[in-house]
């Protein structure tokens, strides 16, 4: 009888339709929502993701994210890097200067110090130009987007200059950093020169970053650290938790970005579930039939719950496709980089489909079984 | 013709509801149907016949009174062999046809054997070699949005007939059609249904097709108010009725 629970499925095919349209609607809505509030949370950490080579960081102890540091004194590093299980732990600087073009053209930007030595901290993907060249004197790397911002419609090329606190910087590279929670252009220049890029208000030793060494793991050397220097100690993903968290509790972004999920959630699911529920209730008379006919209860139990499976699969699919579609689509734009479809995201959706699928089928299973095949004698 | 009792109900009660709500839908109805025969239930709107069948049919359960269908007491069989039963034994013709819109005229009436667990193609082979038989070999593939209503309605006898039960019941099976339809499908009721294992119970208020009866038996207000055997009816299910014979009425 499964093709028979297909057949009535697809048969109407405006109803048929309708009723994937809604799922795959709900499912892209969902998927769309969660996705952008998602992305847009780990952009509060995303020059904390991109510092790739150390897994553990270092901070005042009243630090709570990223953008909140206090300096730290130059013998905290030292103490950090005597601390048993520190493979090696280096400065950062995490600073905000205005960068003025020759044309007049400026912006505030985030400007990170990499230490001299390693250039421990840098993002891998290099765009144009090299890390390297950073150890020339007065050479900034900025990323794709600042660059944009800085210089609209110009070509991406090396050599041009900014001002940075009476600072003539040349940019040496072009890199491909994540993007910040705010649309700042992201730099990165030597420790020693970022501090002075900065001017008066700099806060030199913003962070320190370490490494565990071989057999310790970055949660034991941050309770090893936290213990024997009392600096706060927090591994990569710890920090970036710390960040959205803080970003959750003292923002508006939550609520709003709440408000939406919830009501697509509740339309989407409201849309979808309704409509499947009607479709069966449209149906009754069919199930009747075959009720009359001498089809079991337990046969028209599973035609129900195969076409809620078909029709939800399928509506999941589709909206997927058009969430994957759109976040390739946005993915390359300036504004938008970075926001990707996440896993997460779809298997969230996915319960929820499957939710809505459950109780309409629930529903639908509910008037099927109590429908008296009498009544298919009653016109 | 006739070669044994198919139904036999004795003082059938029938009520639904309670208290001030309560119907008594039969008030001890005595009817009985033959193998081999058309036994006709007629009578004014609301006088029993449909609760009547479906009590027979095992669709409803009778509040009181004895009765057997097939030599079989269904009071006696739980929900499940109730449907197995049914599924076995019962063949249905509905008014308004119910055929299932999205299956083809051949899948339509495949769905007894389906339901019965016969593969698809072999149910869906048996059925299109029926409606053959039918007269409806040139629309098995057909959706039944493309038939008229009186194709509709011999899928539908098809579909009744395809598992070969041993009792069909029939709905006003020519209330919806024209005269020329409505005589077609009595046709193939009377020449196809009947055999001498099965009985065949037609509930209907259409005039025009008394004459293929064998029995007709009268209701009104939940009771059986007369029974009466129609001779001619049955030399028509044998011979094949002629355009008279369709239009004689119960006088």
């Amino acid at each position: 009888m499964n093709f028979v629970a297909l057949r009535m499925l697809t048969g109407d095919r405006s109803k048929y339709f309708g009723l994937v349209f809604a799922i795959a609607f709900c499912t892209f809505l969902l998927e769309n929502q969660t996705s952008i509030f998602a992305n847009i949370l780990k952009r509060t950490a995303s020059q904390i993701l991109d510092v790739t080579d150390a897994e553990v960081w270092v901070m005042d102890p009243r630090t709570e994210y990223w953008e909140q540091t206090k300096a730290l004194k130059d013998t905290d590093l030292t103490r950090v890097r005597g601390v048993p299980g520190v493979q090696w732990a280096v400065r950062l600087f995490k600073g905000n200067p205005v960068a003025r073009t020759l044309s007049g053209k400026f912006a505030v930007a985030f400007l990170v110090g990499l230490d001299d030595a390693t250039l421990v901290g840098a993002p891998r993907k290099m765009l144009l130009g090299s890390w390297e060249r950073l150890r020339e004197p007065d050479s900034v790397v900025i990323d794709k987007a600042g660059y944009i911002l800085l210089f609209p419609d110009e070509p991406l090329e090396l050599g041009r200059t900014l001002e940075m606190n009476d600072h003539k910087v040349t940019i040496v590279g072009i890199s491909d950093a994540s993007a910040p929670f705010v649309s700042l252009p992201v730099m990165h220049a030597r420790y020693s020169e970022a501090v002075t890029f900065l001017g008066r208000e700099r806060t030199e030793l913003s962070f320190i970053v370490a490494r565990p060494a071989p057999g310790v793991s970055a949660q034991e050397l941050t309770e090893r650290i936290e213990a024997r220097t009392s600096l706060r100690a927090r591994t990569t993903d710890e920090f970036m938790w710390d960040c959205i968290d803080y970003y959750l509790k003292n923002t508006g972004i939550p609520v709003n970005f709440g408000i939406t999920i919830a009501v697509a959630l509740v339309v989407g699911t409201v849309v979808a579930g309704q409509t499947f529920y009607l479709f069966t209730v449209e149906n009754l008379k069919q199930f009747g039939a075959l009720k009359a006919i001498g089809v079991a209860n337990s046969r028209l139990v599973g035609m129900i719950l195969l076409q809620a499976a078909s029709v939800a699969a399928l509506g999941f699919a589709i909206g997927t496709g058009m969430a994957a579609t759109f976040f390739e689509i946005t993915l390359h734009k300036v504004a938008t980089r970075g926001i990707v479809l996440m896993w997460q995201c779809v298997a969230i959706t996915g319960a929820c489909i499957l939710f809505v699928a459950i109780v309409a089928s629930i529903l639908s299973i509910r008037r099927v079984l109590v429908l008296e095949p009498a009544a298919v004698f009653r016109g | 013709m006739t070669s044994g009792v198919a139904v036999s109900c004795l003082g059938v009660r029938k009520h639904f509801g309670e208290g001030e709500a309560r119907i008594e839908a039969l008030r001890g109805v005595d009817f009985s149907a033959g193998f081999g025969e058309l036994s006709f239930l007629v009578g004014p709107s609301g006088c029993g016949k449909t609760t009547l069948i479906s009590v027979i049919a095992g669709l409803l359960h009778r509040t009181g009174g004895e009765m057997t269908v097939l030599g079989a007491r269904l009071d006696g069989l739980s929900d499940r062999e109730r449907v197995v039963f049914r599924r076995r034994n019962l063949g249905f013709v509905f008014q308004q046809y119910n055929l299932l819109p999205a299956l083809t005229s051949a899948e339509n009436v495949a769905v007894p054997l389906l339901a019965a667990g016969v593969p698809r193609k072999e149910a869906v082979e048996k059925a299109r070699a029926l409606l053959s038989r039918l007269g409806l070999g040139s629309r098995t593939s057909a959706l039944p949005s493309t038939l008229s209503g009186g194709q509709q309605q011999r899928v539908a006898l098809a579909r009744a007939l395809v598992h070969e039960p041993r009792l069909v019941v029939c709905d006003e099976p020519t209330a919806a059609l024209d005269h020329a339809s409505g005589k077609a499908v009595m046709e193939l009721l009377a020449g196809k249904a009947v055999q001498p294992d099965r009985a065949v119970i037609i509930v209907t208020h259409d005039t025009r097709v008394f004459g293929y009866a064998h029995s007709i038996a009268s209701m009104d207000d939940g009771r059986i108010v007369d029974v009466r055997r129609v001779a001619r009816g049955a030399r028509a299910a044998e011979a094949g009725p002629a355009d008279s014979v369709h239009e004689v009425a119960l006088a």
